[in-house]
């Protein structure tokens, strides 16, 4: 026998039809128990869907805008005076990896702070699912993967982009959409550790995207090789996970040559930095909402 | 103070035995199917402490099946504290607690997923439309789709929200937010509902609404544990409830019996103007059963409020304003505690 369609709105359903049940609280629970996090990753891009179209003009029209301007400007004078100055690939197919990591990271900086703040403090989001069978550590969870899916979608435009400047020369290329993921949740994770300890906001903030986010976009090889800096800020990089990432990126997008080591230790250094960020921001959810 | 129990408390709806076991009278099906739990929540000797701070110190209680079940208190009585504990998201220090027979702190999910819950501070998705609150919460159940669309507008319509459904939450009014915070809570149709002032702050108007849905979801059978500080709001809705105050439970049973046990029939209020309610006391010595002199009126409690009046006409003492009123939750708090509900 097969069920009659459901009716689309309850004006058009009638008494004939039989009442609608709820699974039993057991299936509820089971189901929250292995797909908790994606149902609330389900709410955080359903959130985002409302700001889609600021999400998309913002990551077509910034690769556009700094590729144009690196690409048809500054680009065609580093080439002209220093043609080998950057591995033997022009600057534009330089910088791009690093623009495509660094973007992940400031949409990190921006996905991991205010909105972790609003499920705490402002509109308390998350407490509203914490009712509910989902665990502090799924919603925790379902944020970073909707957030997640953000870095690749905007990430992939970006490297879309990039292709259509020519500069990701390489077959791997793709793979640093991946790598900008990486970096974002690298840098991300952590800073939504402490963006949930945040009791007051006092602008810490902007203060993040100030004093961490700005210099290291500046002092991460972005630009320029890192060894071309003094030793004494050298370290910044070596800290940074835009600089891991971007020279990751760098040897997806046109084989830059570094001591496979040195690949393994990028690889190494954002995996583990994102997931100690994870740990932190699950026993700080847990403790925030557990009380 | 003693420990008190549902069990044996005086509600309108006797509680069950606890040791019940079917018998022949029973009927056949009960020897066949494994009886419900008698007590849908127990809690004994529950406690929370926050620091050097007792929100809760040791209360006990069982709700039956069905119950309308008030925790009646001053705001910082330890009755938020009490929710949080029986909805799974705040750990107890000691004592125990069981939800349907399951432990909030180790089945937390399992326990919740019985729950309806309406917390007392709005969390509504205010970036999401109205009817997608209800989705989206559903989807936190589990529930598909097919299930939860014809649902979100049932309960848009008993909500009487339907023509808000695609609004902006910004958009509502309070008691709206508040009407469609209780239809997200009944999503997964449970059949425990925790309430969390769900009226403070609201209009008389919007308080009517809620407690009219409120007594439908109890004629439907649908258990309803409550805290409010509104004593109409309590002699409104609840079959039982618990004095709670400090974190104790200060007295136990239906509205009714709480006023008849700690208070009279009727209270005779007078006003003298703020300077002449206190020093009045003495002149008043001897009128009705107990007298209790607030720093606005004097309260007379007697079981004929107009005698009374009359009595202190034929004193000589003229008051500013009278009133003759039937005892109230309030006046059961205040014995109780020698304070008012709302300080």
């Amino acid at each position: 026998m097969t069920e009659p369609p459901l009716a689309k709105t309850s004006k058009t359903r009638t008494t004939s039809e039989p009442p609608l049940r709820a699974h039993p609280p057991e299936v509820s629970a089971a189901k929250a128990r292995r797909w908790g996090a994606f149902y609330f990753a389900e709410q955080v891009l359903r959130v985002m869907k409302g700001y889609g179209w600021s999400i998309f003009l913002y990551s077509v029209g910034q690769p556009a805008a700094y590729l144009f301007a690196m690409g048809v400007g500054l680009a065609t004078l580093v080439d002209t005076n220093s043609a080998t100055a950057f591995g033997g690939v022009s600057y534009l197919a330089y910088i791009a990896p690093a623009l495509l990591i660094s973007a992940a990271v400031m949409t990190a900086a921006t996905e991991f702070t205010f909105p972790v703040m609003d499920g705490f403090k402002w509109r308390r989001v998350y407490y509203g699912p914490h009712a509910s069978p989902l665990t502090p550590e799924q919603i925790a969870a379902g944020q970073i993967i909707a957030v997640t899916l953000r870095f690749l979608l905007q990430s992939v435009i970006y490297f879309v982009i990039v292709a259509m400047f020519g500069a990701s020369p390489s077959g791997w290329g793709w793979g640093s959409v991946l790598v900008a993921t990486l970096a974002g949740l690298s840098f991300g994770l952590p800073l939504m550790a402490y963006a949930a300890s945040v009791k007051e906001d006092k602008g810490q903030f902007a203060m993040v995207m100030r004093f961490i986010v700005m210099p290291l976009f500046l002092f991460s090889g972005t630009f320029f090789p890192l060894d071309t800096l003094p030793v004494l800020v050298r370290w910044i990089g070596w800290i940074s996970p835009i600089w891991h990432g971007t020279e990751l990126g760098r040897v997806l997008s046109y084989g830059h040559e570094e001591p496979p080591v040195l690949t393994i230790i990028h690889i190494v250094f954002l995996a583990g930095l994102a997931w100690f960020g994870w740990v932190l921001t699950k026993r700080q959810f847990v403790r925030r909402m557990g009380q | 103070m003693p420990e008190l129990h549902s069990a044996e408390g005086t509600s309108k709806k006797p509680a069950p035995a606890k040791d019940a076991r079917p018998t022949k009278d029973a009927g056949p099906s009960t020897n066949a199917v494994p009886a419900p739990p008698q007590y849908v929540i127990t809690a004994k000797n529950l406690t929370k402490t926050y620091g050097d701070v007792t929100a809760v110190d040791g209360i006990s209680f069982s709700v039956p099946v069905g119950e309308a079940f008030g925790l009646l208190g001053p705001n910082g009585a330890g009755k938020s504290t009490t929710m949080k504990m029986i909805g799974g998201v705040a750990q107890r220090t000691s004592g125990s607690l069981t939800i349907m027979g399951l432990d909030p702190e180790e089945h937390g999910p399992e326990v919740r997923a019985h729950l309806g819950v309406v917390p007392q501070q709005d969390n509504l998705d205010e970036e999401l439309r109205v009817r997608d609150n209800l989705l989206v919460y559903g989807r936190y159940f589990g529930l598909p789709m097919s299930y939860l669309k014809p649902k979100a507008d049932e309960l848009l319509e008993f909500a009487q929200l339907t023509d808000k459904a695609k609004s902006k939450v910004d958009a509502l009014s309070g008691g709206m937010k508040r009407r469609l915070t209780i239809a997200r809570s009944l999503i997964n149709e449970p059949r425990i509902l925790l309430l969390d002032e769900p009226t403070t702050g609201l209009d008389p108007q919007a308080r009517h609404i809620l407690w009219d849905r409120l007594f439908r979801l109890k004629e439907q059978g649908v258990t309803l544990i409550l805290t409010t500080h509104y004593m109409d709001e309590a002699e409104q809705l609840c079959d039982r409830l618990i004095v709670v105050d400090k974190g104790r439970i200060m007295a136990e049973g239906s509205p009714a019996s709480l006023i008849r046990n700690y208070s009279t029939r009727e209270v005779l209020e007078l006003r003298f103007g703020s300077e002449r309610n206190t020093s009045v006391g003495a002149e008043l010595e001897g009128i009705g059963e107990r007298l209790e002199t607030l720093p606005d009126r004097v309260l007379i409690y007697t079981q004929d409020g107009e005698a009374a009046l009359e009595e202190v006409s034929a004193r000589g003492l003229r008051p500013l304003t009278s009133l003759v009123r039937r005892s109230s939750l309030e006046d059961v708090f205040l014995r109780l505690t020698g304070r008012s509900l709302i300080d």
